[in-house]
């Protein structure tokens, strides 16, 4: 079971990097996605947008395998700044979990 | 089991933090591509690798290495690699280039200047001054070391009174052009890419004849980072080629896998070789340009020797140099 983090919340929500809220949940961004990885990049934002902090972070494999490529970005409708908003999750777990 | 995200991407922030650069290789060999080219030490305007040309020989050997140890128990001991690296330069032993590696990457960035002098772009370099951008501390979201290099990069160029630089590939390009103006306050550098650079000089034309079908593979960050897409094209129909296009092309390319070889070797394989099976489709006898020097690890790695992959600049090199 995961439990949601009120201070990820926070910390997501004040961010002026991570814009996932614009997202319209299209899919088109999964779709394109070179990695073929159903989790990237939508419902990883989603989880980050509820506050899901364990869920995020047992996906720790999948944040790094993101190719920064801006393939879904270069599709999405919603101007969603994809590879900002994973680098934002990898700059967390920087912090937070590896302690760089 | 994957290889320890945090101990690999830790080695490298030491190494960032310690030596300046994500893989310490001796400064000789960083600079030694300028051999014979009689560049100017310093000048207003400057040409700038960020030493990623320089370093991919030795990345390319680290890899491997680290493909050895992916799925296997010694992954779990990379954390002691890291703790000795602290103290002396690990990462040299696991970095042992090929001969051959190293005189190909070190002749692309010869060749790009050599274009710049014929095209009659005035330049200068700041050899062993020089740093690595710390492109690979941004993408994995070590803010604190990447902010510490950037500042770095921009107290040198200001120290050695720089105001224009010229890139030699695209990660260098994005961290010095569109990233480092986000972080330091009063960022006042001029960058182009040397593509942009020559393309613009509309008197720089070739003295050989060429015939050959070249097909384009877009870096993704030239493309979708900094919207460096018709320069390359411009540059090589002016030389004589024939482009050809892949399927996945210009802001719409397919990515080489190249960016998450240094944590998942094997995945960033599979994504190669998705894009080199676009590149064979396209290509029929004729050979590929690539722009970047990890898009080019990454394709001839993926496509063995069945495909003729160079970089752009040993295309442009034959058409407009003696």
């Amino acid at each position: 079971m995961t439990k949601v983090n009120p201070d990820f919340i926070k910390k997501v929500a004040t961010s002026e990097e991570f814009n996932a809220t614009a997202c319209i949940n299209c899919g088109v961004c999964t779709a394109v996605c070179p990695m073929d990885v159903e989790l990237l990049p939508r419902k990883l934002f989603r989880y980050a947008l509820l506050g899901l902090e364990g869920k995020v972070l047992e996906n720790t494999n999948v944040i790094y395998q993101c190719l920064l490529c801006k393939m879904c970005e270069e599709n999405c409708t919603a101007d969603v700044h994809i590879a900002e908003n994973v680098r934002f999750l990898r700059s967390y777990i920087s912090k937070e979990v590896f302690k760089l | 089991m994957p290889l320890p995200i945090g101990d690999v991407i830790g080695l490298m922030v030491d190494n960032l933090k310690k030596r300046k650069t994500v893989f310490p290789i001796p400064r000789k060999r960083a600079i030694e591509w300028a051999n014979g080219l009689n560049i100017p030490e310093g000048g207003k305007t400057v040409i700038y690798t960020g030493s990623m040309y320089q370093l991919l020989p030795y990345m390319i050997a680290a890899v491997k290495n680290m493909e050895l140890i992916e799925d296997s128990f010694l992954g779990k001991f990379v954390f002691m690699g890291r703790f000795f690296n602290r103290m002396f330069n690990v990462s040299a032993f696991v970095s042992m280039p090929k001969k051959a590696d190293v005189k190909r990457y070190k002749q692309i960035v010869y060749n790009i200047a050599k274009l710049l002098k014929k095209a009659g772009v005035e330049f200068g370099y700041l050899y062993k001054k020089e740093l690595y951008s710390g492109t690979l501390a941004y993408d994995l979201g070590v803010d604190d070391a990447f902010s510490l290099q950037a500042k770095r990069v921009y107290e040198l160029l200001k120290e050695n009174g720089v105001s224009t630089v010229i890139t030699v590939d695209p990660h260098t390009t994005n961290m010095m052009r569109s990233v480092y103006p986000t972080i330091i306050d009063g960022y006042d550098i001029e960058v182009k890419s040397y593509l942009e650079v020559l393309a613009a000089i509309d008197d720089f034309q070739p003295i050989h004849s060429v015939e050959k079908e070249i097909t384009v593979h877009d870096s993704c960050v030239y493309a979708r980072y900094e919207s460096v897409i018709d320069e390359p094209r411009q540059l090589l129909k002016r030389a004589g080629y024939t482009i050809k296009e892949p399927k996945d092309n210009k802001a719409l390319t397919h990515c080489c896998g190249g960016p998450i070889e240094s944590i998942f070797p094997k995945m960033s394989h599979t994504i190669g070789k998705n894009r080199v099976q676009q590149l064979k489709d396209a290509t029929n006898g004729g050979a590929v340009a690539t722009m970047c020097p990890i898009c080019m690890a990454s394709l001839k790695k993926a496509s063995g020797d069945g495909l003729e992959i160079e970089d752009i600049s040993s295309f442009l090199v034959k058409a407009f140099c003696d």
